[in-house]
């Protein structure tokens, strides 16, 4: 007899299904031994085994017994809850019953795979099922709710990832804010010459999309802007982005660039990985979309010393404006797509490569740029001295899979190395080392590249780089580099003198994502990019209901990989934004007011940021869309005023009982 | 360890040489894993390769002149790497730079193949000698040519191979030639060699001999006459049709041309040459010609078709020293003794040649017999 308190009133009429999951279950615990075990329990009224309760034909048992027997309760005894408690609790809705009075025994991962003795395994599989059915009891019914969502969606950052994220929604005809850091769209992908592995120009397929984004009347374009701040929740978030003086009206500029052109003051160029100069005023790249410029205030020669103004004498339009001011304003969007993209790695730390004291070695971004027909050499390879280079050596895995860096392979590498090679000899005829120490060409005809790669006569090298050092032999009047590794595939010490050397540098996290990540209330996983809510089953949510995550923001990744997750994203936040409602959790915390001391230990604890604090009441309040029933606010509320929905104390100890006695 | 510096130009006189192909290897391997040598001892392809294609190789190494070219790691290769091209690209480039030394027995092959067109330096006026007590047509103009190989024409072991053959044709009233001392080696193992220059001048007098006798189909004993003729003279201009012995031969038992008369009782296994095998797919036709001959049981070693274990004599290798322990054509014996046979079965002359010397290391005075094909032919026609 059950000694708790509250047992309810009505009949109660258990049925109790154990699952043998083929021979998962089977093979240890006796299942017809678990099924009798409870038949003889108290309430039960019906108990069965059955190969795959979660057949359809299993969950026929169910519905039948349900309707037939008049069962009010459900235990189902088979894997974890995490796989299958949806289904079974579909089962009940669709019998009538509340899905939230059901209970799942844990048999399969709690019991039959970490127990190898078949008759302990079974006395504690019929532990947990008796525990279920003392818990079922004291279950009820549960009213699940629905959010509203509020129709218009959020994208941060204007790379490929954010360009097609929000194409994909304007072309559903729904509103997309698309806010992007830098002076115009395009990211890392304007920056780049050729794309692998089919050689298609970058620029030439990006132009178009950046193009489409300018015209879609459902785009809202806001670049040289951040997102400073997100509150809110699923389906009604604010969001306050900064609108950085761009010191030109954009209504006003028609984009003829005769302010850049009688700019006197020059800088690196950002965009050039600072291998070029622009203006003090500018737009990043000819493609810039919008084609208005920016006056960078840090070296606007009127603002460092309050004379010049020459852009504004010249401005025909009159849209040099030095007053403006940033600007802070708000949105309110339903859902969030995160696409701020990756920083390359500074190999600088790796000082037995030379990066920055010999001016020959170069990082791959910075390779691109001096491929690019756009780019600071108008896509003429030279070296520091004006020379064009006889022969490159491309290095893979430049703070890459070293656990003194970053431990993970950055994915794109190995295809832009081979890109590098074909784009070397296309362009001098020269010779070209790869040195690898894995190839990985994993992505459609990325293999078909490499092996076309190795027949224009390139040289691969297995072997982690251990040096570059300057050539000092005399016969040399030309400045060379000196490479040194072993070959591992000939178990001999190598050494390659080239004139110019590429490291593939690893892809990052942006630097700012942790502040990023605090904002919008996502995980990162231990390499610093965004966490996804699964690794493989739901790859471009979060843990935060209503942000998506995509591109290299989540993880290093090319181009195509880039846009099917973006375009998957839109999909995800079309569902929200089109039905205009959202279900979300039934299990919820709930407070007890009554109880309430107002310590707010809840508010301070709550991961999910869905405990506010009410000053006009004196108690804490519980957010039900944001909560996510995980309960760390009940296990820590000192006066016991906070229990979870199907968690509260009766029902566990209830089933601690069952397991217990 | 002294550091090696990339020789580039050692790389591209092998591509030039004939190892186009050279840079699609991706060192996995599978070549080093399926080449009989390392049944007997180490031979490390894929490095061999991976040394060509950054011009660090080792001209002097013997590696160099193993490759039987038996084309077993050709077939499987995942990126179709020419390995018999490099092998002879790289052979070829020491013939033509004299970078280092040939084998001596190579050498006096070759010297003789050039000097008297054959590997033996047998006289050239006495290539036809084996004829002599068949009374078979000279030098007469003929649709059809008989081209026996050098062996047959003059190594007493396998002589017997010609003789038998052309008893065949005779009695199946095949109207055909010989062109005995017009006739030169067909340079098939001189160019896998690396004598590029001999092979072409080889190719050229054979090819000229053949036209001046108006040859338009031409029989073959051996299977390395049988490529170089299909497959390289073709390239040089040839156009007449090349047949194998066992495809003509085959042909004619299903033609009903050739009756068998008499049983031959015996355990028979059939042991594929490599350049019938994998090099031109022909399988089936021995199979099919030892099925027609009454009392033959056809028993099958562990490696047949195109897995079958090369008897270790093409490529040159043929004319090479191998060392006792070292020898596939042992190897195969065994194969086909564990499978019960009574005859090891073949169709080339170099097979023959090979198992008959392996014989004569094993202790029992004759475990088993080794046949051409023909030879069983001959037994059920009598």
């Amino acid at each position: 007899m059950s000694s708790l308190k509250g047992k309810p009133d009505e009949d109660i009429k258990i049925g109790v299904y154990v699952c043998h999951c083929g021979h998962n279950i089977a093979s240890t615990v006796n299942v017809e031994e678990v099924a009798q075990h409870a038949k003889g329990l108290e309430n039960v009224s019906v108990a069965r085994d059955y190969l795959y309760m979660c057949s359809s034909k299993g969950q026929n048992l169910i519905r039948q017994d349900i309707m037939q027997l008049g069962i009010n309760r459900v235990v189902v005894a088979a894997c974890s809850p995490r796989l299958y408690e949806q289904t079974f609790q579909n089962v009940l809705r669709e019998s009538g019953l509340n899905p939230y009075l059901l209970q799942i025994a844990n048999i399969r991962e709690q019991c039959a795979w970490c127990h190898e003795h078949g008759p302990l395994a079974t006395e504690k599989a019929n532990r947990l099922v008796s525990g279920a059915i003392k818990r079922v009891i004291h279950h009820s019914s549960i009213e699940e709710q629905t959010v509203p969502i509020f129709p218009a969606t959020l994208v941060i950052g204007g790379g490929i990832a954010g360009i097609q994220a929000a194409l994909e929604i304007a072309n559903s005809q729904q509103i997309v804010y698309l806010v992007e850091r830098e002076p115009s769209i395009g990211g890392h992908m304007a920056q780049f010459d050729k794309t692998f592995p089919t050689l298609d120009c970058s620029a030439c397929i990006l132009t178009p999309k950046m193009n489409e984004v300018a015209r879609s009347p459902y785009i809202r374009l806001m670049t040289y802007s951040e997102v400073v701040d997100v509150s809110g929740y699923v389906g009604n978030f604010t969001v306050k982005v900064r609108r950085k003086a761009r010191y030109i009206d954009e209504d006003k500029c028609v984009g003829c660039g005769i302010c850049i052109e009688k700019c006197p003051w020059s800088t690196d160029s950002e965009f050039d990985a600072d291998l070029g100069l622009r203006k003090a005023v500018y737009t990043p790249f000819p493609q810039a979309i919008p084609n208005i410029p920016v006056i960078d205030r840090e070296r606007c020669v009127y603002f460092l010393k309050g004379k010049c103004k020459a852009c504004e004498k010249f401005c025909e339009a009159q849209a040099v404006n030095f007053q403006q001011e940033d600007l802070y304003i708000d949105l309110q969007v339903g859902a969030i797509i995160v696409a701020t993209g990756y920083d390359v790695f500074d190999p600088t730390p790796i000082s037995q490569y030379g990066y920055g004291n010999l001016p020959n070695v170069f990082t791959s971004l910075e390779f691109e740029r001096l491929c690019s027909p756009s780019g600071p050499t108008a896509g003429q390879l030279k070296l520091a001295d004006g020379r064009e280079p006889k022969s490159l050596a491309v290095v893979h895995c430049v703070g890459s899979r070293d656990q003194n860096f970053n431990a993970y392979c950055s994915r794109v590498c190995c295809m832009h190395s081979l890109k590098y090679s074909h784009l070397f000899k296309e362009k001098t005829g020269g010779e070209v080392y790869q040195i690898y120490i894995d190839m990985r060409c994993a992505g459609k005809a990325y293999e078909e590249f490499y092996e076309r790669v190795q027949g224009e006569h390139v040289n691969f090298i297995r072997g982690k780089l251990a040096s570059i050092t300057p050539d000092m032999s005399d016969s040399v009047d030309e400045e060379k580099l000196v490479l040194t590794c072993e070959d591992t595939l000939l178990g001999n010490i190598i050494n390659v003198t080239v004139d110019m050397v590429v490291l593939g540098v690893a892809l990052k996290p942006r630097s700012d994502s942790e502040k990023v990540a605090q904002i919008l209330r996502l995980g990162r996983s231990r390499d610093g990019f965004f966490m996804e809510r699964h690794p493989k089953l739901d790859p471009v949510a979060t843990m935060s209901e209503g942000i998506f995550i995509v591109g290299c923001c989540q993880g290093p990744k090319d181009i195509p990989d880039t846009v099917a997750q973006a375009s998957a994203a839109a999909a995800r936040a079309l569902a929200m934004v089109v039905r205009g409602k959202m279900d979300t959790g039934a299990i919820t915390a709930s407070i007890d007011e009554n109880i309430c001391s107002a310590c707010k230990v809840c508010s301070a604890l709550c991961p999910y940021g869905a405990i506010f604090f009410d000053e006009t009441s004196n108690v804490s309040r519980v957010n039900r869309i944001l909560c996510k029933g995980c309960n760390v606010c009940g296990a820590a509320c000192p006066s016991g005023a906070i229990s979870t929905r199907n968690f509260s104390e009766t029902q566990i100890l209830a089933e601690i009982e069952g397991v217990l006695v | 360890m002294v550091a090696l510096t990339l020789f580039k130009e050692a790389a591209d006189m092998i591509r030039e040489a004939g190892g186009e192909k050279l840079d699609n290897c991706y060192q996995c391997g599978l070549c080093t894993g399926s080449c009989p040598w390392n049944q007997v001892r180490s031979f490390m392809v894929r490095r061999l390769i991976h040394q060509a294609q950054l011009g660090v190789i080792d001209f002097e190494s013997d590696d160099l002149w193993l490759c039987t070219t038996c084309r077993n790691c050709v077939q499987r290769c995942p990126r179709g790497v020419e390995i018999i091209d490099i092998m002879r690209a790289a052979r070829r480039v020491i013939t033509e730079t004299g970078t280092s030394k040939i084998p001596d027995s190579l050498r006096l092959a070759i010297t003789n193949i050039a000097g008297a067109g054959n590997p033996l330096g047998q006289p050239p006026e006495e290539r036809g000698d084996w004829a002599t007590s068949l009374k078979l047509k000279h030098h007469v103009n003929s649709y059809t040519l008989y081209f026996s190989c050098c062996i047959p024409a003059y190594e007493p072991k396998v002589k017997r191979v010609a003789m038998a053959t052309a008893q065949i044709l005779k009695v199946a009233g095949v109207d055909f030639n010989i062109l005995a001392d017009k006739e030169n080696c067909c340079g098939e193992s001189v160019r896998k060699a690396g004598d590029e220059n001999l092979f072409r001048s080889l190719a050229n007098k054979n090819l000229e001999a053949f036209s001046e006798a108006g040859v338009k189909q031409i029989l073959v004993s051996s299977p390395h006459c049988y490529h170089s003729f299909k497959n390289e003279y073709s390239k040089l201009g040839a156009e007449f049709e090349v047949l194998h012995m066992v495809q003509y031969l085959a042909q004619l038992i299903s033609d009903e041309k050739l009756t068998f008369k008499k049983e031959v009782k015996k355990k028979v296994a059939y042991h594929d040459s490599c350049y019938l095998a994998r090099h031109n797919a022909i399988y089936d036709e021995p199979r099919q010609i030892l099925k027609s001959i009454p009392g033959i049981e056809i028993v099958e070693m562990s490696d047949i078709k195109d897995n079958t274990l090369c008897c270790g004599g093409g490529g040159g290798r043929i004319w090479m020293d191998t060392k006792k322990d070292e020898r596939f054509s042992d190897l195969r014996i065994q194969q086909a003794l564990d499978a019960g046979a009574d005859v090891l079965a073949v169709s080339c002359p170099y097979c023959m040649l090979n198992f008959e010397d392996s014989l004569l290391g094993f202790s029992d005075t004759k475990p088993i017999e080794i046949k051409d094909v023909v030879e069983l032919i001959c037994e059920g026609l009598s």
